[in-house]
């Protein structure tokens, strides 16, 4: 099949098309096209895994045509190990999650249609090798996501403090720390475009393999000052999306104030954002700056600080929702850990994480929009002795707590252990200290997700709760896939590992066996 | 030289002069039919007006054949970067002449003068893009505004109105004042008015820096006034808010373009030396560093801008903010004096064009409905008139520079001509994306009154918007997504454009 990564990705941005002719009154029919779209997505995706080729190098199913020739922008797609599961998770959560907003009543016809727009933007990104058509897609996603937790989120309200929060405050806040970020990726997108020569055409490209090999690098960029600053802008435009401290502090807005949907994408997919943007252009595209021990250990302690930092934090909170949107920031930090000591194992964990921690907060975030939905509130405090009320919804809610506090048979489990042994064995760089603080971030993670579990679902039930309907179909034709992928990819994680080895070891040794000349190291 | 030379030579002009002429006729016209069609509002004034500017525009693009020219003894010049100016200028007239038939705020007054001024203040655009000598750089740029200080007051009635006038009237004598005395001190220097000889007067004699550069910053005065950049920008908040919207609409877009035209043409021809592909080198102005002096203009000029627009509770205030904030921004290209920024100078006005004047017909198109130009009063508007607003907020986007709008290539390719100058401007770039981080902020305050908010019961009935505003939004937000993803066509004939420009 010719040009499916063409398809995969503009699939539903021709159903947003259809869905705005469709009368505002048939909101079946909206949601179908949607579905039927997302599912075709789903459908090509696994057709990608299928027919990719694990064991080769280099990237698959390229597609390259021009687009503006007098500036050498090429549209340019292709994937490897390393996109093949964003892909698969990005095509499998965005089926789920249009089951998982049915429910919204309010403009059926603009939620869905952005929903689709943003499915599009973050299928582009996993899948451009240009940098510019990367950085289009990367910024088409603010757009949607602006007016879905806008519009769909919570209203604006006045809290107890003075300060005005809501959907409309945590919107504006997404899209301001988000575009600050990105600006400092497209001046070092201008950079790199001004200073890489097309060993083709001599002339300046976008192109990211061209970009990649260190042979086309002239003018500044012979100067390493100059990629010391550059990594350090591009770190800081995905730093902001992972979100690694300090700059994560729009990420509990926009998850709490965000529909149920909206959070589950903004957790499983656009946080992996961040770090595939590291893998995919710092690491390769400037790999000598990596291996800058001070980037190195200032990844490995952003790591350490995010994981710590994000578990206290998650502790803290009454809000379940805020509870689970801070232990993501916690497993980011896992995946940067396992990133920044160079290891192959370190490197395959990190990836394996972003895929497991996609479909692991996935399911939180859905678990913690059924029960908003019965109860209207999020308040851990008022639940307690549920597991009676909802065993089945008890059931689904103790297996996605227990693969996010990395119980073994549990799909993180693996890709947690192999973060922390990859940092602990580095061979560039000493991190076993930095490692060996960072695990007690599993022991404050069970704590406070067993604590949780404890004051939700056991104990006395609250007499409010005595006729709390049982988790219906739609919600579990949602979360039992998640849960299956979880448990499967715990037991059995080859079919996730082989996918993406051949690829990441390579970037391993490409970074490994960085020219550091420049840095008056050898 | 005899002077049987020059009037030859004024003759033989006559024929690429043919677009002024004939913008002269129909103003001429205009006045006429006034006497006999003006008396009511009668649709008949604004048809001759658009008629005519048709038959003006295919001129100006049989102009194209006759490849580039110096008329009128060197006094003007025809040649792609003018015409390119001379289409986007028509543009402008033909889109505000219909914004101004549907407008509520200029019923009951005379239209056949509004029409005759706005003609007349395009004649004056079309002389300042052609301009290549001291005296007609200046008296195009008074021609146009004086015409503007005459349309600011259009609504003299109103006190806003005549107040706005005034301030424009006072500060355009200043710096008009200021930019004469520069012009003078300049000829003192240099001995020639014509911007081809100031450069190579200069280089020949070991000139006077002091006085030089007394002599640029007078006439920057006069450039930085028509382009709105500070700190010649008091009059632009109250004359924004002042006008009649499609007058400020037009101010924001016609005159701002043209006053970037005599900017980009003086700079790089009479101060710069060089040409040809690549960049131009600045003519060696001893200690005077030119473009760093014109940076931190531009950044004062953006951040400025930006950061009083996000206090204003008035839209067209704000806008007339915003407009400052982006000629910072276009400023950016200028002073880099380098191909690459002449190009994305050039291309972004026509970018501006779109989403400005897009945002401008949208606060009409409000402002005919609900009398008021506050913000808090759009509450609720994506639900009362949902193609407005969401063409809003594709103005908005584009005005921010987000893809996948024209306003993101145009920034994209100010900021790509300024990193391409190398590590020297990498702060430029910082500083002005920066800018766009905080002009996002109040531009999405707009969407979120629009789109989160709710308006008031007795305020929440459904707006009905005409299908002529309905296809004058199409024409504007249709392109401001279109070139967002394919801009080839605008930017070959931008590029072609400055290829001509220093050909002479």
């Amino acid at each position: 099949m010719d040009n499916v990564l063409t398809w995969i990705t503009f699939l539903p941005v021709i159903a947003a098309v259809a869905i705005l002719f469709v009368p505002q009154t048939s909101k079946n029919l909206v949601r179908s096209i949607a579905a039927v779209f997302t599912g075709l997505q789903l459908v090509l995706a696994i057709w990608i895994y299928m027919n990719f080729d694990a064991a080769a190098s280099g990237f698959q199913f390229m597609e390259q045509v021009k687009w503006i020739p007098a500036f050498n922008i090429e549209y340019f797609m292709g994937i490897d190990g390393l996109s093949v599961p964003m892909v698969l998770l990005t095509a499998f959560l965005s089926f789920i999650c249009i089951f998982a907003s049915w429910g919204i009543e309010k403009s059926v016809k603009g939620y869905f249609a952005m929903f689709l727009l943003l499915d599009a933007g973050m299928m582009g990104v996993f899948c451009a090798l240009d940098f510019f058509l990367f950085y289009i897609f990367w910024e088409v996603m603010l757009l949607p996501m602006y007016f879905l937790i806008g519009i769909w989120g919570s209203p604006s309200r006045t809290d107890p403090d003075g300060m005005v929060r809501g959907g409309p405050y945590a919107a504006i806040k997404f899209f301001l720390y988000t575009l600050f970020g990105s600006i400092f990726m497209l001046i070092a997108m201008l950079v790199f475009y001004f200073n890489v020569q097309d060993p083709v055409t001599g002339g300046h490209t976008f192109n990211m393999l061209h970009l990649m090999d260190q042979a086309n690098h002239v003018g500044v960029l012979d100067d390493f000052n100059i990629r010391l600053l550059m990594y350090a802008a591009l770190f800081l435009g995905f730093a902001i999306k992972v979100p690694v401290f300090p700059f994560h502090t729009w990420l509990p807005d926009a998850h709490v104030e965000a529909p149920t949907a909206v959070s589950v994408i903004l957790a499983g997919v656009l946080l992996k954002m961040g770090t595939y943007g590291m893998l995919r252009i710092s690491f390769p595209m400037l790999p000598d700056a990596m291996k800058w021990e001070y980037f190195a250990y200032g990844m490995a302690i952003l790591g350490l600080i995010n994981i710590l930092y994000g578990a206290f934090c998650a502790m803290a909170q009454k809000d379940l929702k805020k509870l689970v949107a801070y232990s993501s920031i916690s497993h980011m930090g896992i995946v940067l850990l396992g990133m920044s000591g160079l290891t192959s194992m370190g490197m395959n964990g990190a990836v394996m994480q972003m895929f497991n921690h996609g479909t692991g907060t996935a399911m939180l975030f859905l678990l913690v929009g059924v029960i908003y939905d019965r109860a209207h509130h999020r308040q851990i405090e008022g639940f307690g002795g549920l597991a009676n009320q909802m065993p089945i919804y008890t059931a689904l809610v103790s297996i996605a707590f227990f693969a996010g506090l990395g119980l073994p048979g549990f799909s993180s489990f693996i890709s947690e252990a192999f973060s922390f042994l990859g940092a602990f064995g580095s061979e560039a760089f000493d991190l076993r200290l930095i490692t060996i603080i960072s695990t007690l971030g599993i022991v404050i993670t069970a704590g406070y997700f067993l604590w949780t579990f404890q004051r939700m679902f056991l104990g006395e039930l609250n007499p409010k709760y005595a006729d709390l309907p049982e988790i219906n179909g739609r919600e579990l034709f949602t979360l039992v896939p998640i849960a299956v992928i979880v448990i499967l990819l715990g037991v059995y994680p080859a079919p996730l590992l082989d996918l993406m080895r051949t690829s990441l070891n390579e970037l391993v040794a490409v970074v490994n066996a960085a020219d550091t000349t420049l840095l008056g190291l050898h | 030289m005899d002077y049987s030379t020059i009037i030859q030579n004024n003759l033989n002009s006559l024929n690429y002069f043919v677009p002024e002429l004939l913008l002269t006729g129909l103003v001429l016209v205009l006045i006429l039919a006034d006497l006999f069609l003006g008396k009511e509002r009668s649709p008949w004034m604004s048809i001759i007006a658009l008629i005519g500017a048709a038959i003006v525009l295919v001129s100006v693009i049989c102009q194209y054949e006759l490849g580039s020219r110096s008329i009128f003894n060197d006094m003007l010049v025809v040649d792609p970067f003018s015409l390119y100016f001379k289409l986007l200028f028509l543009a402008s007239t033909i889109m505000v002449v219909f914004l101004s038939i549907g407008s509520v705020e200029l019923s009951g007054r005379p239209v056949g003068e509004y029409f005759t001024l706005l003609m007349t203040l395009t004649l004056g655009m079309f002389l300042m893009a052609s301009s290549t000598n001291m005296v007609t750089i200046f008296i195009s740029i008074e021609l146009v505004s004086i015409v503007s200080f005459v349309l600011a007051t259009y609504l003299k009635t109103r006190k806003r109105s005549s107040e706005a006038g005034l301030k424009y009237a006072i500060y355009g004598a200043f710096s008009s004042g200021l930019m004469l005395y520069g012009i003078s001190i300049l000829y003192g220097l240099t001995g020639t008015l014509s911007i081809y000889e100031i450069g190579p007067a200069l280089a020949g004699k070991g000139s006077s820096e002091l006085a030089l550069l007394v002599s640029v910053l007078f006439m920057l005065a006069g450039f930085g006034y028509k382009i709105a950049a500070v700190p010649f920008h008091f009059w632009s908040p109250d004359v924004y808010e002042g006008a009649p919207t499609p007058i400020t609409a037009f101010l924001s877009v016609g005159p701002k373009a043209a006053g970037f035209a005599v900017l980009i043409r003086f700079f790089n021809v009479a101060l710069a030396t060089g040409g040809g592909n690549g960049t131009t080198e600045w003519l060696s102005l001893a200690a005077i560093n030119w473009p760093m002096l014109l940076a931190v203009l531009a950044v004062a000029t953006m951040t400025l801008g930006n950061l009083v627009a996000i206090q204003q509770e008035n839209i067209k205030r704000m806008l007339a903010y915003s407009s400052i904030a982006h000629a910072g921004y276009i400023m950016m290209g200028t002073l880099l004096l380098s191909d690459d920024g002449i190009f994305a100078t050039i291309f972004y006005l026509v970018v501006y064009y779109l989403m400005n004047l897009g945002a401008f017909l949208v606060v009409i198109i409000f402002q005919d409905v609900i009398g008021s130009e506050r913000i808090s009063d759009w509450k609720g508007m994506a639900r009362r008139a949902p193609i407005p607003a969401i063409a809003m907020g594709v103005f908005l986007f584009s005005l921010t520079g987000l893809p996948p709008t024209a306003g993101f290539i145009g920034k994209f390719y100010l900021f790509a001509a300024v990193i391409a100058k190398g590590p020297s401007f990498y702060w430029l770039a910082v500083v002005g994306l920066l800018n766009s981080v905080v002009a996002l902020y109040y531009y999405a305050r707009i969407l979120k009154v629009m789109f989160f908010e709710q308006a008031e019961d007795e305020q929440s009935a459904e707006i009905s918007i005409s299908p002529f505003y309905v296809a004058l939004l199409a024409i504007f937000a249709i392109p401001t997504l279109v070139l967002g993803l394919y801009w080839a066509p605008l930017s070959n004939l931008a590029s072609h454009s400055v290829e001509f420009l220093r050909a002479l």
